[in-house]
C-alpha cells in the first residue's frame, strides 16, 4: 500500500520467536493472514512440531534461570517488558486496528488495557507469595512453611480475541511466576503478537523464557500437550471442544496441570489469581524446632 | 572419629575439635525415639524379670544433709531386703551416700553390696583439685568401693574441656580400686549435643560409668539424655571394644518408669548391658514401688503402702 | 535371660463387625446390587466381612442423593452450621478411636501402634481443622464469594483408609459440597463406620455417601455426568486413566499419585535422629506411603559407617501381629501387593543390587515381607525408579550437594524428600532445590491438617490440607 508520499513500504517479514531470537519456521511453511475484510496483511511463518520441539528446549534452559531470579527482579523485567510496549502504542494500536477491525479508540482502549495489565502483574512478582504461601501452624515442635514455586515450562494458547490483551492475560502471569512459556499466538489475528515479541526481544526477557510461535493450533499443541518435558497447558484460546478434549487426554501423559478455556472471558476485568495459582506448584518445608 | 588415648596428654585443641566432630543430637528426633521406645507394652513373665533386675540394679540413695548414722543404718538394712516379708526379693546393687558416713554404710552391708560414696564437692564441684581428691581418697579409705563424682560444669559451659579431662584422670588415679561413676548434670548441661560432648569426654577420660545428675537439680534424669547417653556408650563400645555402665538418677519414682529405662538399654546398646554391672538406678522412692509392683504380681493383688518399709 | 517383650494384643472386643454390610446411600445403609464381595485380615487371611459392590444403578442413586442433598439442604445451609455437623463428627471420631483404630488394623495389616496414634488422631484433627473454615472460606484468599462446586466423587486407596477419607471428606464439607466415596476394595470397613457416625452426627441425609466396590465401581463413579469434581488418591496409572476420562468434561481434577522420594543424609547428619527417620521413612506403614523415603541417598565418605548402623537398628524391628502393641512391622495389605513387592526384589537382586533383611520370624498364615534393605543401587535399577510400596530401601551414594539434589530430582515422580544435615543454610538450599510438593528437613513423614500435601510432575496436582487445599473444593467468580 502507498502511504501519502507514495513512499514504498518496507514490509515486515513475521518470523517465530524462540530462543530470543526471530527464526522462520524450519518447515518453511508460512501463512497468509488477512484484514478484518479479507486484504491481505502478511505472511506469517508457519510454525512446526520441531519449531516447537526447539522452543521447549529453549523455554527449559531459560527457566533455569529466570526460576532462580528473585521475585524483585521478575518485577523488575515484567515492568520494562511495560515500559517498550508503551513505546509501541501506535504501533499496537495500528495492528489491532488491521487485524480486529475495531475502531481506533478501541484499539487504543485495549493497548493500554494490555501494559496496564503487564504492570499489574509486575507489581505482583514480590507479593503472590505472601497471599498464597504462608506458615502452618501444625501442631508439634516443627517450622513449616509452604511456599510456591513456578511449575517450570507451560504451554499455553493465546485467544482470538482480545489479541493483545488476551495474549498479555495469558502469558504475564506464567512468566511473573517463574515459568518459561510458549505461546502459540491466534491463527487469525497474530499481528499483535509478533510486535509483542518485539517488545520482549528488545526489554530484559532471557531468551527462550518467552517464546511465541505463530502457526496452527490443532497441528502443534497435541505434540506439547504429548511433550515429557511439558509441565503444563493453558488452553484459554482452544475454543474447540474436540482439540481441548484431546489436548486434556494427551496431558495425562505426564499428569501435566491443564488450566481449561474459560467461558465468555472479559479480559478487561481485573482478574483474580487463579492463573497464579494454576501455574505455581506449592511446596512445604517441615524443620524441628530445637536446640 | 580420631581416638583420644586417655593416658596420653591431652591438648585443649585436640579435644575440641574431637568434640566438635562428633554427630549432632536433633531435640526433637531424640524425644520421640525416647517416647517411642517408652510405649513398648511389657507383660507376665518379661514384667517379674524386669522388676527384679530393676530392684537388683538400684543405687539405694539417701544425700540430705540431715543424714545420720541410723537413718543410714536403717537404709542399708532395706537396701539387703529390700521385702522383709519375702526374702526371695534380691538386694540392690549399692548404697549411696555422703563419703563421711561410708564406714557407717559398710559396716551394714559388710561386702554383700557396693558402698559407693559421692566425691569432688557433689553436688556443686565447686571447689579445688586438691579438695576433690581428698574427698576421694578418704571414701576409699573408709570402705567405698564406688566412686560417683561430679564434673566441673563451670569449666564445660565455658569450653575448658581439658580442664574436665584432666580432672576425671586424676579422680580415676584417686580412687584406686574404686570404680568411677562420672555425674555429668544433664539438667545443667541443657542441649543434648552438650550430653553427648560431656559423655565422651568422661569415657575417654577413664570413667567407668557415666551418671545423669546429682538428684539436686531438675531436671534430673529423663530418657532422651539417657538416650543419648547410651548411644555415646555403643558408639565408645563399637570403637574401642569398653563396654562403659550408664547410671540414671533422679526423678525416676515408679516401675513404670524403672522398665522404660529397661527398654531404652535395651534397643540401644543391647542386652548385654542389662545388668547391674553396667546400668544403674540412682533412687530412693523407686524401690518401694519396685517391691509393691513385685508383690502385685506375685500374689496376684494390688498391694499397698503398709507392706513397704519407710527405710 | 533375653528381655522378651512378651506380645500385648489389644483386644478386638471393642469393635463389632457385622457379617455383610450395605451400601451407605442418603443417609441409610442399602443393600447394593453388584457382586458382594468379602474383606480379609491381611495378617491372619480370615474373611472379616462381606461387602455390596455398588452397580451402575447404586452409583447413580448415591450421585443423585449427593445432588439432591446438595440442591436442598447443603448449599443452603449456612458455613457455621456445615462446621457444627464437621465439629460433631470429629468429637465422635475421637469418642470412637479405639475401635477406629483396631478396626483399622484388621482390615488393613497396620500396626494398632500407627493406627492407634497416627491414623485416627489424624483423622479426628482433619475434621477439627476443616470445621473451622465452614464459616470463613470468604477469607482463605479465594476472593470474597468463593461457591462449592456441588457432588464431589472421591476414590481413595488402601494404605492409610480413614485418614484418607478424613483428607477427601472434610474440605469437600467444608466448602460446601457433597460427597460419594468410593474406599479401596481391601479396606472398606472404617469407611463403611464412618457412615454409622454420620448418622450419629445427624449428617442430613445424601450429604456423604460411600459406595463399596472395586476398579469398576470407581470408574463408574468417575464418569457419571452429575459430578463437578474428581479427587483420587492412587496409582500414577490409574491417575492417568482418570485424567483422560475427565478431559473435555467441566470436572475439576485433583491427583494425589505414587512418589520415589529421596531421603538424602549429608555427613555432618545428626546421624542417630536421621537413622530414626531412615527407619521411620520406608518401614513406617510397610513402606505403603506415597510419600515413603524409599531411596538413600547418603553422602559416600558416610555410607558404609551409616548402612552398618541403620542394619543394626533393623534388628530391633518387631514385625508381626498387627494388634500386638509391640509390633513396628505389619502385614502387607493383600496378596497382590505382597506378589509385587516380590517381584521388583528379584528385579533388583537380578539387576545387581546386594540384598540384605534382619532375621525376622514370619508367621505361617497371612501377607508379609522383612524389611528389606538393597546397597550398591545405581539410578539405573528398576529398584531405584519404580515405586515399590513396600518396606524396602534402596541405597545410593552422592558426592557433593548439586549431586545429591540431581539425583533426589531425576525422576518423572515428585512428592517428598527428605533432608538430614545440621547445616541450616545447606537444610534451606536442598529444600529449595527440591522439585518435590513437601520436604522433611531433620525429620520425616510428619502430616498435619494445616500442612498442605500433594506432589510435582507424575506425583499428581492439587494439594490437601491448609488453606491451598481448600481451592481444590471451591469455585471463585473469575472473569477470565
Amino acid at each position: 500500500m502507498m502511504n501519502s508520499n507514495d513512499r514504498l513500504e518496507v514490509r515486515k517479514t513475521h518470523k517465530l520467536f524462540i530462543g530470543g531470537a526471530f527464526p522462520r519456521s524450519e518447515s518453511g511453511r508460512t501463512t497468509e493472514v488477512t484484514d478484518h475484510e479479507g486484504a491481505f496483511l502478511a505472511n506469517v511463518a508457519m510454525a512446526s512440531r520441531k519449531d516447537a520441539r526447539e522452543a521447549v528446549i529453549a523455554a527449559r534452559t531459560a527457566f533455569a534461570s529466570w526460576s532462580r531470579a528473585t521475585a524483585y527482579n521478575r518485577g523488575q523485567v515484567l515492568y520494562r517488558i511495560a515500559e517498550v510496549m508503551e513505546g509501541r502504542t501506535d504501533q499496537f494500536v495500528n495492528d489491532i486496528q488491521r487485524t480486529e477491525g475495531v475502531s481506533k479508540k478501541k484499539a487504543t482502549g485495549q493497548t493500554q488495557a494490555s501494559i496496564d495489565r503487564m504492570v499489574w502483574y509486575a507489581g505482583w512478582a514480590d507479593k503472590y507469595s505472601q497471599v498464597i504461601g504462608n506458615t502452618n501452624p501444625v501442631s508439634g515442635p516443627f517450622f513449616n512453611f509452604s511456599i510456591p514455586e513456578p511449575t517450570g515450562v507451560v504451554a499455553a494458547v493465546a485467544p482470538d480475541k482480545p489479541s493483545l490483551l488476551g495474549l498479555v492475560s495469558v502469558v504475564a502471569p506464567i512468566v511473573m511466576t517463574g515459568n518459561s512459556v510458549i505461546v502459540i499466538a491466534s491463527n487469525s489475528n497474530p499481528i499483535p503478537a509478533i510486535t509483542f515479541s518485539e517488545c520482549l526481544a528488545t526489554s530484559d526477557v532471557i531468551g527462550g523464557n518467552i517464546n511465541i510461535l505463530t502457526g496452527d493450533p490443532t497441528e502443534i499443541m497435541p505434540w506439547l500437550a504429548a511433550h515429557a518435558d511439558v509441565n503444563a497447558l493453558d488452553l484459554t484460546g482452544v475454543t474447540d471442544p474436540t482439540l481441548a478434549k484431546e489436548l486434556e487426554v494427551a496431558a495425562a501423559g505426564t499428569v501435566k496441570r491443564v488450566r481449561s478455556a474459560p467461558i465468555n472471558p472479559d479480559f478487561e476485568a481485573t482478574p483474580t489469581l487463579s492463573r497464579v495459582r494454576a501455574f505455581t506448584e506449592i511446596k512445604t518445608v517441615w524443620h524441628p524446632l530445637g536446640v | 572419629m580420631s581416638s583420644l588415648d586417655a593416658h596420653a596428654p591431652v591438648t585443649h585443641k585436640g579435644l575440641h575439635a574431637f568434640l566438635a566432630g562428633l554427630p549432632g543430637v536433633d531435640q526433637v528426633g531424640a524425644e520421640a525415639r525416647a517416647t517411642a521406645l517408652g510405649t513398648r507394652s511389657i507383660k507376665k513373665d518379661s514384667k517379674l524379670w524386669a522388676i527384679n533386675t530393676a530392684i537388683s540394679m538400684v543405687d539405694l540413695t539417701t544425700l540430705e544433709g540431715a543424714d545420720t548414722p541410723g537413718k543410714v543404718r536403717a537404709m542399708c538394712s532395706k537396701a539387703l531386703h529390700p521385702d522383709p516379708t519375702d526374702m526371695t526379693t534380691p538386694s540392690v546393687a549399692a548404697v549411696c551416700v555422703y563419703g563421711d558416713l561410708v564406714e557407717t554404710a559398710r559396716s551394714v552391708v559388710s561386702d554383700r553390696i557396693h558402698v559407693a560414696a559421692v566425691a569432688t564437692a557433689f553436688p556443686s564441684g565447686r571447689a579445688s583439685l586438691e579438695v576433690k581428691l581428698l574427698d576421694t581418697k578418704e571414701a576409699v579409705a573408709a570402705g567405698a568401693d564406688e566412686i560417683d563424682m561430679v564434673i566441673d560444669r563451670g569449666a564445660f559451659l565455658s569450653g575448658n574441656f581439658s580442664k574436665v579431662f584432666e580432672e576425671i584422670v586424676a579422680v580415676k588415679e584417686a580412687c584406686g580400686p574404686a570404680h568411677l561413676k562420672v555425674i555429668l548434670e544433664t539438667g545443667e548441661l541443657k542441649t543434648l549435643d552438650n550430653v553427648r560432648k560431656a559423655s565422651w569426654v568422661a569415657m575417654k577420660a577413664g570413667a567407668d560409668f557415666i551418671k545423669t545428675s546429682t538428684g539436686k537439680v531438675a531436671p534430673a534424669a529423663t530418657l532422651p539424655v539417657t538416650l543419648v547417653m547410651l548411644e555415646a556408650v555403643r558408639d565408645y563400645f563399637q570403637e574401642t571394644g569398653i563396654r562403659i555402665g550408664v547410671k540414671a538418677a533422679g526423678g525416676i519414682r515408679t516401675s513404670k518408669d524403672a522398665i522404660k529405662y529397661l527398654v531404652l538399654v535395651n534397643e540401644t546398646v543391647g542386652e548385654d548391658w542389662l545388668t547391674p554391672d553396667l546400668f544403674r538406678f540412682g533412687a530412693s522412692t523407686l524401690l518401694n514401688d519396685l517391691v509393691l509392683q513385685r508383690q502385685r504380681m506375685l500374689t496376684g493383688h494390688y498391694s499397698g503402702p503398709d507392706y513397704v518399709t519407710i527405710d | 535371660m533375653a528381655f522378651e517383650y512378651a506380645s500385648a494384643p489389644e483386644s478386638t472386643s471393642i469393635v463389632t463387625i457385622k457379617g455383610s454390610y450395605d451400601l451407605f446411600i442418603n443417609g441409610e445403609f442399602t443393600p447394593g446390587h453388584g457382586t458382594s464381595f468379602t474383606t480379609i485380615n491381611p495378617a491372619t487371611e480370615e474373611v472379616l466381612a462381606t461387602v455390596a459392590e455398588a452397580n451402575q444403578d447404586d452409583v447413580n442413586a448415591a450421585v443423585a442423593a449427593a445432588r439432591k442433598a446438595y440442591n436442598s439442604t447443603w448449599s443452603k445451609m449456612s458455613g457455621a452450621d456445615r462446621g457444627k455437623y464437621l465439629f460433631r463428627i470429629a468429637r465422635i471420631m475421637q469418642e470412637r478411636g479405639r475401635e477406629l483404630a483396631v478396626l483399622e488394623s484388621m482390615d488393613n495389616g497396620k500396626p494398632i501402634k500407627e493406627s492407634r496414634d497416627v491414623d485416627i488422631p489424624l483423622a479426628a484433627a482433619h475434621f477439627f481443622y476443616h470445621a473451622g473454615w465452614a464459616d470463613k472460606l470468604e477469607f482463605a484468599g479465594y476472593g470474597t464469594n468463593p461457591k462449592a462446586l456441588g457432588v464431589a466423587a472421591q476414590i481413595i486407596p488402601w494404605n492409610f483408609p480413614l485418614l484418607m477419607l478424613a483428607w477427601k471428606i472434610a474440605p469437600a464439607l467444608a466448602a460446601g459440597n457433597t460427597v460419594v466415596l468410593k474406599p479401596a476394595e481391601t479396606t472398606p470397613l472404617t469407611a463403611l463406620l464412618f457412615a454409622e457416625i454420620c448418622q450419629q452426627a445427624d449428617l442430613p441425609p445424601g450429604v456423604v455417601n460411600i459406595i463399596t466396590g472395586a476398579g469398576d465401581t470407581g470408574r463408574m463413579l468417575v464418569e457419571h455426568p452429575d459430578v463437578n469434581k474428581v479427587a483420587f488418591t492412587g496409582s500414577t496409572t490409574v491417575g492417568q486413566a482418570i485424567q483422560r476420562e475427565v478431559a473435555g468434561t467441566n470436572k475439576r481434577l485433583t491427583l494425589e499419585l505414587g512418589g520415589k522420594a529421596a531421603n538424602i543424609i549429608f555427613d555432618d547428619a545428626p546421624i542417630d535422629q536421621a537413622i530414626e527417620g531412615i527407619v521411620n521413612g520406608i518401614y513406617f506403614n510397610q513402606g505403603h506411603v506415597c510419600c515413603a523415603g524409599s531411596r538413600l541417598l547418603l553422602q559416600e565418605s558416610i555410607a558404609e559407617q551409616t548402612i552398618e548402623s541403620l542394619k543394626r537398628r533393623l534388628q530391633t524391628l518387631r514385625l508381626g501381629d498387627p494388634l500386638d502393641k509391640n509390633t513396628d512391622i505389619g502385614a502387607i495389605n493383600s496378596r497382590e501387593q505382597l506378589n509385587r513387592i516380590i517381584d521388583l526384589t528379584k528385579a533388583g537382586e537380578d539387576e545387581g543390587a546386594e540384598r540384605w533383611s534382619p532375621n525376622c520370624a514370619i508367621p505361617d498364615k497371612g501377607f508379609w515381607f522383612a524389611p528389606t534393605i538393597f546397597t550398591n543401587v545405581t539410578q539405573a535399577h528398576r529398584i531405584a525408579r519404580e515405586e515399590i510400596f513396600g518396606p524396602v530401601l534402596s541405597v545410593l551414594t552422592f558426592r557433593t550437594p548439586d549431586e545429591a539434589v540431581e539425583k533426589a530430582n531425576n525422576s518423572p515422580y515428585g512428592l517428598s524428600a527428605g533432608i538430614w544435615t545440621e547445616k541450616g543454610s545447606r537444610i534451606l538450599w536442598m529444600a529449595n532445590k527440591m522439585r518435590a510438593g513437601v520436604v522433611w528437613a531433620n525429620t520425616f513423614n510428619r502430616f498435619d491438617p494445616a500442612s498442605p500435601f500433594g506432589g510435582y510432575k507424575e506425583s499428581g496436582f492439587g494439594r490437601e490440607g491448609g488453606v491451598q487445599g481448600l481451592g481444590a473444593y471451591l469455585t471463585t467468580e473469575d472473569p477470565s
